[in-house]
């Protein structure tokens, strides 16, 4: 205690502000996995099962989910947050705030996953899913038996990728109060010349992102049943 | 009632600004118990075909029977049990990475009326002779052996037929003779009809006892093994068939030879093809006696093709070449036939 005393002063008296920020980023990151995740892995599977080659190809739906992804991944998250408030409102009530920082960060979140598990999915084997098909698995035998089941470790590797992404989004949150480790590392540790709180941000980040990477690498290894190394 | 009956079927693809005619009106009868060999080169047309079998491609004219049944309208629950219902094996096998081998051999059998599932697994992972493996995944196999998982997974539901495309092409010539004497073993031990697409005749020369080749999306010929061996008719089939009998290399290799090309200014060179009891007949002699020819042989190669002994000669004849039909005749009598190699061609 005494040695953060002396080397990190504003770090010392500002500890429950950092357990507070911590659990911020925490809250705001594992919601969106959550949400933003699930309705991603769908837009995901869609897009590979509608288009081209697809198990249920479908060219007007296809064409129009592209485009609708790629448009929202054009937008600068910066930018989203603000078009985005009227939504927000609607959703949980108001605009500021950790949980109104959500919302945003739920649409970012949602096209930037789906093309990482479209990809994912596209890199399953054709084969393999003419295979299943002529074993007699039906449409959704396909998507959960063969593509999420072939496609595991690839989709981990896209899930730690886009967490990391993620927690990059939840810093610039803290512009629309949303709390969390960036906006005290910028808020306070830039704003109030106090360095030191925003090193140990940093770390903390740091920490976090290689956290989610060794576990990340850990899973996807083992259900990597591909390559054996 | 023929097990699989494919009636004028046409397949296009439209491209672009083109349109791809793949399957040209084909009708093929395969009769319960037929090891069918659909032979051609690459793009002929043969996988596209074969997969109207079990709707995997929707033929644009035509009519597929399997079994009486309709397979063209054949439509959710029906469309799948007609699928557990055939057998697919493929070149590059598809199996399923992130599965073992005894999950591979399940994953067929999922939501299906199939009993003692578990046990079944065994008995078929032991039937293609893979026993201790069934926790390996396909990624520590190798191609013979994950051929081999692919078999037994195809055939987790009693499958009536089994259609194989391609499937020794990614393997050794050794593998693939195993490959070829496992799926007679299940043609003749389980009674399962097997549609064998391949480019290489010496696989149809092993297993099967039909064939039909195909070119540019047509079946230009169709007939039963030792018919196809014995008499081609079409050109793409005598060019099939040379690649397995020797006796094109025999005849390039000779026409290197100087003593050879002497020989061959002042006698002339025929090939003989004779089949099944013909070749019990002593023609040499018989050809001297009569005709007051000598023949000599300078190559030959005698096989075996679904028991039935299939002789191809390469002899010179020296003599009373003027009653060179007449001669022609007398052996065509006894099916044997003779055919004059053209030197020049060769070389």
């Amino acid at each position: 205690m005494n040695l953060i005393a002396k080397y990190l002063p504003n770090v010392a008296n500002s500890i429950p502000d950092f357990i507070q920020a911590t659990w911020e980023t925490l809250y705001m990151t594992i919601l969106t996995a959550i949400v933003g995740g699930l309705i991603g892995l769908i837009v995901g599977v869609l897009l590979v099962v509608t288009g081209p080659d697809g198990i249920a190809q479908n060219k007007p739906f296809y064409n129009i989910l592209d485009k609708v992804v790629n448009l929202f991944r054009s937008i600068p998250f910066i930018v989203l947050l603000a078009v985005i408030a009227p939504f927000t409102r609607i959703v949980v009530g108001t605009a500021i705030g950790t949980t109104a920082a959500i919302v945003p960060l739920i649409i970012a979140v949602i096209p930037f996953y789906a093309r990482q598990i479209q990809n994912a999915l596209l890199d399953v084997d054709y084969g393999i899913v003419e295979a299943a098909a002529a074993m007699g698995s039906s449409k959704f035998g396909i998507i959960f038996r063969v593509y999420l089941k072939e496609g595991l470790s690839q989709i981990i590797r896209s899930s730690v990728l886009t967490l990391i992404s993620l927690i990059g989004l939840t810093a610039m949150a803290g512009t629309v109060g949303g709390g969390g480790l960036g906006n005290l590392a910028v808020m306070i540790g830039y704003e109030r010349f106090q360095n030191d709180v925003t090193f140990v941000s940093l770390i903390l980040i740091l920490i976090l992102v290689f956290i989610i990477q060794i576990v990340g690498d850990i899973l996807a290894k083992a259900t990597d049943h591909e390559n054996f190394n | 009632m023929p097990q699989i009956s494919l009636k004028n079927i046409n397949i296009t693809f439209k491209q672009k600004d083109k349109v791809l005619e793949a399957v040209k009106n084909v009708s093929l009868d395969i009769q319960k118990g037929d090891i069918y060999g659909i032979v051609g080169y690459s793009g002929a047309g043969k996988s596209t075909l074969v997969r109207v079998i079990n709707r995997l491609q929707v033929p644009t004219k035509g009519q597929v029977i399997v079994e009486n049944q309709n397979v063209n309208q054949l439509k959710g629950r029906k469309l799948r049990d007609l699928r557990h219902k055939v057998g697919f094996i493929f070149q590059h096998f598809n199996l399923m990475n992130s599965r073992t081998i005894a999950e591979n051999v399940y994953y067929p059998m999922f939501n299906t009326e199939t009993k003692n599932r578990k046990a079944r697994v065994q008995k078929l992972i032991r039937l293609v002779g893979l026993q201790g493996k069934e926790n390996a995944y396909p990624a520590q196999l190798s191609g013979g052996q994950k051929q081999r998982v692919a078999i037994a997974r195809a055939l987790a539901n009693n499958p009536s037929i089994l259609v194989s495309d391609e499937a020794t092409s990614a393997l050794d010539p050794k593998t693939t003779q195993e490959i070829l004497q496992l799926l007679k073993k299940i043609n003749q031990e389980l009674g399962v009809t097997i549609v064998l697409i391949t480019h290489e005749m010496d696989v149809v020369k092993t297993l099967c006892n039909k064939v039909a080749v195909m070119n540019a999306g047509q079946v230009v010929e169709k007939n039963n093994i030792l018919n196809i061996f014995s008499n081609p008719k079409n050109e793409l089939t005598k060019d099939f068939i040379n690649t397995t009998n020797n006796s094109t290399n025999a005849i390039e290799t000779l026409s290197q030879q100087t003593k050879f090309q002497e020989l061959s200014k002042t006698n002339r060179l025929f090939q003989l093809t004779y089949l099944g009891e013909s070749a019990e007949h002593p023609f040499i002699i018989d050809l001297y006696n009569r005709f007051g020819i000598s023949a000599s042989i300078i190559y030959g190669n005698i096989e075996f093709i679904q028991g039935t002994p299939l002789g191809n000669l390469i002899i010179t004849i020296d003599g009373q070449l003027n009653r060179i039909e007449e001669i022609k005749q007398y052996l065509a009598d006894n099916q044997i036939s003779l055919n004059e190699i053209d030197f020049s061609k060769i070389k």
